[in-house]
């Protein structure tokens, strides 16, 4: 489990985007977050409780917005979104293939006032 | 009155940009860095003892140590002949580029071929920090079972080589090493992979063939 310095890498960045904005409070902070990420949301707000105490996010509400997995196999082009844990192309078998999306983690948003 | 303000930024992108000086500073030296990664009991420190005692003629060696407490595995390393940094993270479950900074810190990268990063026991979480090493090296064991590739994915997507280590447990444990290949193939195609024990030496030759190949390699790219 990592999430507590995870959790304090994306306070770090809101507190540092509102700043920059000159705001007083950050009532929203919107997360994407890849299917293959290994990210326990419960956790992240867990920690996100503790960790935003006292800061300028204190109380703001946490939303993740889940990417499912975009397969395209290289072999044939096909596009996809395995549901399983095997990434091969359902169409021709093929294990040359990329992903295009499912690894995000990212902070999308923050919302001020 | 509430306003939104558009960031996208990657919330690992503090340690990515730690991740990518020690790299300079590992390019800089000449070093090629190895990141290895494990369950705790997978033997990633037999392992390093006899990556040292084997390639210690040839290669100057440094290892940096993670774990939660303890200077066991620095201690050993120390004492087969290799440099050693240990890094006690406090509780924390894997190493991130910023621990890793202040550990080459301690060393004389000038005076080194090959650094070896043991990152902290666990198949989860050191998978989603990246150090600034040039290869990660998964240490798998035949005790730990089969089924590891399909129950921890990020760890065996994200590696560059593959130890199997204890194959000289094979005829004593339940573990199926066709469906375990089966997972790894899935995972991550192709993927170069060393079936060993470093109890019996078996297969140990090909993976330091490999690891001189890499260094080989890597003094190309820097030279």
């Amino acid at each position: 489990m990592h999430e507590l310095s995870i959790t304090e890498s994306i306070l770090e960045i809101a507190l540092r985007h509102a700043a920059e904005a000159e705001a007083e409070k950050i009532t929203d902070i919107h997360l994407v977050i890849g299917k293959l990420s290994s990210i326990v949301d419960d956790s992240v707000q867990f920690y996100w409780d503790i960790v935003s105490d006292g800061t300028a996010a204190q109380g703001a509400v946490l939303h993740f917005r889940r990417v499912r997995i975009e397969i395209v196999c290289q072999a044939c082009g096909e596009s996809y979104h395995p549901e399983e844990l095997d990434l091969s192309c359902p169409g021709c078998g093929s294990r040359d293939v990329r992903i295009v999306a499912g690894e995000e983690f990212r902070l999308e948003a923050i919302e001020v006032e | 009155m509430k306003e939104r303000i558009p960031i996208v930024e990657k919330i690992l992108s503090a340690n990515d940009h730690i991740a990518a000086q020690n790299k300079s500073a590992l390019d800089s030296a000449g070093v090629l860095g190895l990141n290895f990664m494990a369950s705790p009991g997978a033997g990633k420190t037999s392992l390093i003892e006899h990556t040292i005692k084997k390639l210690k003629d040839r290669l100057k060696l440094a290892v940096v140590d993670g774990d939660v407490a303890t200077s066991i595995d620095a201690d050993r390393a120390a004492a087969a002949g290799a440099q050693s940094v240990q890094i006690n993270t406090g509780g924390e479950c894997h190493l991130d580029a910023i621990m890793l900074q202040g550990a080459l810190s301690e060393l004389h990268l000038e005076e080194i071929d090959l650094l070896i990063v043991e990152n902290v026991g666990n198949l989860i979480c050191p998978a989603s920090f990246k150090l600034g090493t040039h290869k990660s090296v998964l240490i798998a064991s035949v005790p730990e079972g089969d089924d590891k590739p399909y129950k921890y994915p990020g760890m065996y997507r994200g590696v560059e080589a593959l130890v199997i280590n204890k194959i000289d447990l094979l005829p004593y444990v339940e573990f199926d090493m066709e469906y375990f290949r089966q997972g790894v193939e899935i995972l991550n195609p192709g993927l170069v992979t060393f079936p060993l024990s470093c109890r019996t030496d078996e297969g140990l030759d090909a993976y330091l063939a490999w690891v001189e190949t890499e260094m080989e390699a890597h003094r190309r790219v820097v030279q």
